[in-house]
């Protein structure tokens, strides 16, 4: 057999550590940045002895587009199409927020219907990837069958995004001050349609995935995660709820008309994999009621807030952040003035939930970093910028 | 040894080939060919084999075309989808447009592969996978062969493949393969005893290693008198084989495509070629163990029952695929040595006592003992299940609490920063 060229150590930051057992020693192995489970550009770094993972170093950056920078030239209304670019899966979630930031800067308010045409939106926005989650994390563990149904479900809120915005993925529908322009008169009936449609999605792959046996032994007590330190590391969304903290951006610091609404938080209890699944399902469910309840709060109106055409903010800075479907997304602008912003910094809850990663996988199989990783549930576009 | 000339098959193409006054073929009522002039009889006793062999390899290339077509139909079917449906009628020339594909890719070799290994490791894979044919029965009078220790070879030969997989590992060099071929070595031991052990109460029912003794056995047909070896021998056979939920040797999420993964063109067709013919043979044997075999009823020939019985197994095997998520490997471990060793103990040694009570069953004595062996079988299904199944109360997780804040929870304070 030729040698084998590769060096044991390829480059790597992992320093190697001789194992105990006389004569051997740790593998090293490359996942990513291509490889089918790691759900984009990421790359970890795994010191593996047998199967069993001793230490993990993920490698972030192969996305990078320098966005935060791109919103330093650019108008605040252009800055709304690099924010759908951000978490290409939620992107009406990620344009609220910088919205809401730029109208809590010029202190302007959106006409109540606006507000909750961008609450239905941001909440299918929800479901739709939830919906990809429950898919793509079933594939990690080697179910392929959940994806098909969910994407099923995802292609028809996609059908009613495109009827609202235009647009199936990068909307661009959100607008300082309200939304581009009023819904269709048919949304409503669609919209309650709908719902009943992904309540009966939600529930099937509930039924596929919940309860099987396979299911729970492959993610019950695997990557468990306590409050304590979930709240240390940052962690936010459903993967900080599963530990059991209720921290919802959407409770905690009501935004839009969302204190109007009556709706609960999932939390979790032991905050392993299976919990941070479960409480997605229901977090779905609820959506569904959320959407609900703001149709039939609807009522005729402006979408519009009168306000000049190119926005101009005060010189001043704010936060602002929202609940995102992958935890709280958080916008911080500096602005002088100007048209453009001086400064704006993302505070991407996909980047802060992935530093719990290392933690989460040591000491668990290879297999089982797959599935922790799939419940963090990243989007590198949002991880990267 | 059994005589060949059991094999109607066999007979046929001997005589059709054979001089007209050979003493085998007179008077046997297939007589009808003389194509070769007489003192030629050792040409025709080679030249039938070599036919039969060759009809056979093309028939299981053909049969493999057919299952990748099938199982992509079926998965689309269960994955609310139409599944290939473009190229011939309902998409039937599909898999042979796949094959050109994969003839035509670009054959790449690592540079730090073992050349001879690397090329060797796909033709070992396909060999076992073909041998099984040997001895399968596909119907009355239709086999190439009947050995009187048909099982112990098919046992024997099914658990070669893995030597194929290991030399690609190593040949290939690839990290991921290495954990490929652990994972396949790994399974191969714990699940060739459960599967071995579970076919030895088909053994003493029929007293015979031969498949066709086997199937001419079974007056009922084996399942239903050892469900619980069934069970265990189609569970441990598709771990055997690599499918899912025990396909971990391939998990495409988890290590690519395990041994495969440095594999491209035709090297990588022989390995998918082998997969799916290792799949179709195991439900053939399946089929002839405790389906029955080739037994129907007329005027359907026996060969169409045998090959229905077969696609309904295959069917299954897929259908578990859509279905199942795939276990990890030390919980597969756990499975086959805390599970399905302990059921085929269970399932021999109920299969002992029953027949001390009847020595040679009638057909209605196996019934009687079919229904012993089916409560032992869901009891003991039942109660392992519990013991070893999952220790997780889903109700008690994931709990909604409506309109709840930090500050009235019991949950832990969020963290309060300074300034500002």
């Amino acid at each position: 057999m030729t040698e084998n060229a590769a060096p044991t150590n390829m480059g790597s930051t992992i320093t190697q550590v001789p194992n105990p057992e006389p004569g051997t020693v740790d593998m090293m192995v490359n996942m990513g940045p291509q490889h089918p489970a790691t759900h984009g550009v990421f790359r970890m770094e795994l010191r593996v002895d047998g199967e069993q993972i001793q230490d993990l170093v993920p490698h972030i950056g192969y996305l990078h587009r320098g966005s935060e920078k791109l919103c330093e030239h650019e108008l605040y209304s252009q800055i709304i199409t690099l924010f759908d670019r951000l978490d290409y899966v939620s992107n009406f979630n990620n344009e609220l927020v910088i919205v809401s930031a730029v109208e809590k800067l010029m202190d302007v308010a959106p006409p109540p219907r606006a507000e909750l045409i961008r609450i239905i939106m941001c909440e299918f926005n929800r479901i739709a990837s939830h919906l990809l989650f429950y898919g793509t994390f079933a594939i990690d563990m080697g179910a392929i069958t959940p994806l098909l149904y969910n994407f099923r479900d995802r292609e028809k809120i996609q059908a009613l995004f495109e009827s609202v915005s235009g647009a199936r993925m990068m909307h661009n529908y959100f607008r300082v001050g309200g939304v581009k322009e009023d819904v269709a008169d048919d949304f409503e009936s669609r919209s309650l349609a709908l719902c009943n449609e992904l309540e009966y999605g939600i529930d099937e792959t509930d039924r596929l995935l919940t309860e099987n046996e396979i299911f729970l032994e492959r993610t019950s007590g695997i990557g468990v995660i306590s409050g304590e330190d979930a709240l240390d590391w940052g962690l936010s969304g459903p993967v900080l709820r599963a530990s059991g903290v209720p921290y919802d951006v959407r409770v905690e610091e009501p935004y839009s008309r969302y204190d109007e609404l009556d709706f609960g938080i999932p939390v979790g209890s032991a905050g392993d994999c299976w919990d941070r699944f479960y409480v997605r399902i229901l977090e779905a469910r609820e959506s569904v009621s959320i959407i609900r309840q703001a149709i039939a709060l609807m009522e005729p109106g402006d979408t519009m807030a009168q306000i000049r055409r190119i926005a101009r903010p005060p010189a001043g800075e704010v936060y602002a952040h929202c609940e995102n479907p992958r935890g709280d997304l958080g916008v911080y602008i500096v602005s002088e003035g100007g048209d453009r912003p001086y400064r704006l910094k993302v505070r991407p809850p996909s980047f802060c939930n992935l530093q719990a990663l290392r933690d989460l996988t040591v000491g668990h199989y290879i297999a089982d970093a797959v599935v922790i990783l799939g419940t963090l549930d990243i989007v590198l576009g949002e991880v990267d910028r | 040894m059994p005589d060949p000339f059991d094999s109607i098959l066999y007979q046929y193409v001997y005589c059709t080939l054979s001089s007209t006054d050979d003493v085998a073929c007179v008077g046997s009522g297939l007589f009808g060919g003389g194509l070769l002039p007489g003192g030629l009889e050792w040409l025709a006793y080679v030249l039938t084999a070599v036919t039969i062999v060759a009809v056979l390899i093309n028939a299981i290339l053909g049969g493999v075309l057919m299952m990748i077509w099938g199982e992509r139909r079926l998965l689309g079917r269960f994955q609310g989808r139409t599944g290939p449906n473009r190229w011939g009628p309902f998409g039937l020339l599909t898999p042979i447009a796949d094959a050109v594909k994969t003839m035509f890719k670009e054959d790449v070799m690592p540079t730090v592969s073992d050349r001879l290994v690397f090329t060797a490791a796909p033709i070992l894979m396909l060999f076992p996978a073909l041998l099984i044919y040997a001895v399968l029965p596909f119907g009355a009078g239709t086999w190439l062969a009947d050995i009187n220790v048909a099982l112990l070879f098919i046992i024997a030969i099914g658990g070669a493949n893995v030597l194929a997989i290991v030399a690609a590992a190593l040949g290939s060099g690839n990290r991921y393969a290495m954990f490929s071929a652990m994972r396949s070595v790994a399974m191969l031991i714990s699940y060739e005893i459960p599967l071995v052990i579970s076919l030895i109460g088909v053994l003493m029912l029929s007293g015979s290693l031969s498949l066709v003794a086997i199937v001419n056995a079974q007056t009922l047909p084996f399942f239903i008198v050892q469900p619980l070896g069934f069970f265990v021998f189609l569970v441990a056979s598709m771990a055997e084989l690599n499918r899912t939920p025990f396909d971990v040797a391939e998990a495409e999420s988890e290590i690519v495509a395990g041994y495969m993964t440095d594999y491209s063109s035709m090297k990588f067709g022989l390995f998918f070629l082998s997969e799916f013919a290792a799949t179709i043979a195991t439900s053939g044997v399946i089929t002839a163990v405790f389906l029955g075999g080739w037994h129907g009823f007329d005027p359907i020939p026996s060969q169409i029952w045998f090959i229905g019985k077969m696609v309904a197994v295959l069917a299954v095997i897929v259908w578990i695929r859509a279905s199942w998520p795939r276990l990890r490997i030390d919980q597969i471990m756990n499975f086959a040595w805390k599970a399905l060793f302990e059921l085929t103990l269970i399932n021999l040694v109920v299969s002992g006592i029953l027949l001390l009570i009847w020595p040679s069953p009638s057909t209605t004595e196996l019934w009687y003992m079919a229904g012993i062996n089916w409560v032992v079988f869901l009891a003991s299904i039942y109660i392992f299940g519990k013991v070893l199944g999952p220790k997780h109360d889903p109700v008690k997780a994931g709990n909604i609490q409506p309109d709840v804040t930090l500050s009235d929870s019991d949950a832990p304070a969020l963290p309060t920063g300074g300034g500002d």
